[in-house]
């Protein structure tokens, strides 16, 4: 169902770097000969990923690993280095002001930090209101109905608008950000660990709540977690993503019945089973090399149990393995 | 500082709504040296403000003294049966008198210079760490240019080229001040900055202009209380010392500093109150806007919080 069609969003070959900047001890070293450490960070390396109306693709990956760098690529916080964002089929790069506007709110970004991702010195009623009014979506006594009406939705007493956010508790909090993302009708929700900083009580309700926005106002997601366990609840597709690229694409349900990547493979061997005894992780063997310098070829090769020869040196390219699977590693040009 | 579970409301004394400003009242008026500092200013501030008022003389009028005055002792009595509670200076004038209009030409010059030195100063520090690029840069250059110049040599230069005055000597205080600002406001906004809130506020399609006085420009105001308290102080005391140099206000309008550079001659032959009563003065408006600073950083800053 998910690759018909022009996709609501679409990343395309999109990457991104990080400068890092060379401080002053550095330079001086670099006077005596001694080079300084590479200065780019690939955060983000030509990944692929369209996303249709309705859907809910999961994003997982090891912290670091470039997810967030993706998730603002994708709410157009962050432009990309390099590739295309396309939204309904149109270059975001491209779009004129009103355009641009328009994409701009229908995707909105959900943070993961309940906390920084308010403004202290806002009320809850200005965080949630002030969009709606600026963009002239209502105006007057429309501002406080919407606001109302979408804390509200989100399941917050609306008495709460007068509120400072640190007179909230962490659930509370992230249900403002998600009631502030609604104030301006968005299609699009990238959801960037959304869940994470939330106790487990609260975590259960927060993506129920998800779902049921889904449902009521037919919302596509793009729902990033390191927790596996998360995404299985809520997604429809899933990527993984190591270093940077996105390693393994394919519908949830058959990507974690059968992952083809060695990765993914390793990742779910590293959920915990409570049925064991020893409620220990098993990690993923090896340490998660540092984003300055990745291994070159496949970058999961220090750690992967099957490389072969040609993995240190040859980067694998996402291809199609099944209907709707797609995978990167050498290993599938075996079969 | 201990993080407060998620689920429960952050910090006790604020659970009722109160906006941060009503907030940070209350724990200023908790604190006695705050209070008591903010007290005297204000006693010292409205004695100034109603000089024309409350003085006994009109320093300014030269018809008013009496030259046959000149130098009497506190108490002392003068030939026309005057007594002055701190006596006289050189040419006859009340002290009394001539330290509450000093007073308010040396606030008014450290009050004013001061905010438009922080206007300045917010201006450059929002925008060089919003905007960044060549802006930031270039203007962070000329901070780090000019505060590498001791700040009285600058305004001295100043002065010794625009002549005396009291919107001179305001000039001088806005053009040595605002790097200070600017480089603290910078320096406050880029923490924020970073902070997933701009990114939200970005993400809704604010305009960057929105986004820097609406969102950015609250969040720093800590910083620019604490300072720009601070730094009146240092405004008042760079126009005493400028004063006091002879390059600041004109004779017709003593301020504090002037006064005591006038009782200077006479501190060796034990004239003292000549200089040391507007010295004192200087020194509780000085220490007083200090405390109260002081205290302001202590209850703003959140790791020195318990
Ligand atoms: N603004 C930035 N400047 C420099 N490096 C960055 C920046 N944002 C992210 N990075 C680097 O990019 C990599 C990916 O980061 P991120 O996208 O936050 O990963 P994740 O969300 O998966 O933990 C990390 O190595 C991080 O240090
Ligand atoms: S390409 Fe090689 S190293 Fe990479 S996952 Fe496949 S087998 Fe492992
Ligand atoms: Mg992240």
């Amino acid at each position: 169902m998910s690759e018909t069609g022009t996709p609501i969003l679409a990343l395309e070959a999109v990457g991104r770097r990080f400068e890092r900047s060379i401080d002053m001890a550095e330079r001086l070293l670099a006077l005596f000969g001694r080079r300084p450490d590479r200065r780019t960070v690939h955060a983000v390396d030509s990944a692929d990923l369209a996303v249709a109306e309705g859907e809910v693709v999961g994003l997982v990956g090891e912290s670091g690993c470039g997810k967030s760098t993706l998730a603002r690529i994708a709410a157009g916080i962050l432009p990309p280095s390099a590739g295309t964002v396309r939204f309904r089929g149109r270059d975001v790069a491209g779009l004129g002001q009103t355009e641009r506007l328009a994409y701009t709110l229908q995707v909105q970004m959900i943070f993961q930090d309940p906390f920084a991702s308010l403004n202290p010195r806002q009320t809850v009623g200005t965080i949630i209101g002030e969009a709606p009014r600026v963009h002239g979506l209502a105006t007057g006594p429309a501002v406080a109905e919407r606001v109302a009406r979408v804390m509200h939705e989100v399941g917050l007493d609306p008495s709460l608008a007068g509120r400072f956010p640190h007179q909230l508790s962490g659930g509370q909090r992230q249900r403002v950000g998600i009631a502030r993302a609604l104030s301006v009708d968005p299609r699009f929700l990238v959801c960037d660990e959304a869940v994470s900083a939330l106790d487990v009580s609260v975590r259960a309700q927060v993506l129920n709540l998800f779902l049921d926005l889904r449902r009521d106002r037919g919302l596509t997601y793009l729902f990033i977690s390191h927790d596996l366990s998360v995404v299985r609840h809520i997604a429809d597709r899933v990527a993984i993503m190591y270093l940077g690229r996105i390693v393994e694409r394919g519908p949830a349900a058959a990507l974690f019945a059968t992952p083809t990547h060695p990765y993914t493979q390793a990742l779910l061997a590293e959920i915990p089973r409570l049925s064991r005894r020893r409620r220990r992780f098993t990690p993923v063997a090896g340490e998660i090399p540092s984003p300055l310098r990745p291994p070159p070829g496949c970058h999961f090769h220090p750690r992967c149990p099957h490389a072969l020869a040609r993995c240190r040196d040859e980067t694998p390219a996402l291809r199609p393995v099944a209907p709707g699977r797609w995978s990167a590693c050498h290993l599938n040009d075996q079969a | 500082m201990t993080e407060p579970s998620p689920e429960r409301p952050a910090s006790g004394a604020a659970v009722t709504a109160a906006a941060p400003a009503v907030d940070l009242w209350r724990r200023f008026r908790g604190d006695g040296v705050a209070v008591g500092g903010l007290l005297v200013f204000l006693v010292v501030a409205a004695a100034a403000l109603a000089a024309p008022w409350i003085a006994p003389q009109d320093p300014y009028d030269l018809t008013a003294i009496d030259l046959f005055d000149g130098r009497l002792a506190p108490g002392e009595e003068s030939l026309s049966g005057t007594v002055y509670l701190l006596g006289t200076d050189d040419q006859g004038r009340d002290m009394v008198s001539a330290i509450l209009y000093g007073l308010r030409i040396s606030l008014m010059v450290g009050v004013v210079g001061t905010l438009f030195a922080v206007a300045i100063g917010v201006l450059a520090g929002l925008t060089a760490a919003y905007l960044g690029r060549w802006w930031e840069t270039g203007l962070m250059r000329l901070v780090d240019f000019q505060l590498s110049f001791p700040a009285i040599m600058v305004a001295l230069i100043l002065l010794a080229i625009l002549g005396r005055g009291v919107d001179k000597v305001i000039l001088a205080i806005i053009l040595v001040h605002w790097a200070q600002y600017a480089r603290v406001i910078r320096g406050a906004a880029l923490v924020e900055r970073n902070k997933e809130y701009i990114e939200a506020a970005q993400n809704l399609g604010f305009s960057r202009l929105r986004i820097m006085l609406v969102h950015l420009l609250p969040n720093c105001l800590a910083p620019i209380l604490v300072v720009g308290t601070i730094r009146i102080a240092s405004a008042i005391s760079t126009e005493a010392t400028l004063s006091f140099l002879g390059v600041g206000v004109p004779i017709t309008e003593p301020s504090l500093g002037l006064l005591i550079a006038n009782g200077y001659d006479y501190l060796m032959s034990g004239q003292y109150w000549i200089s040391v009563f507007p010295g004192v003065a200087l020194l509780i408006l000085i220490v007083a806007i200090n405390l109260i600073g002081d205290r302001l950083r202590d209850i703003l800053n959140p790791r020195l919080r318990t």
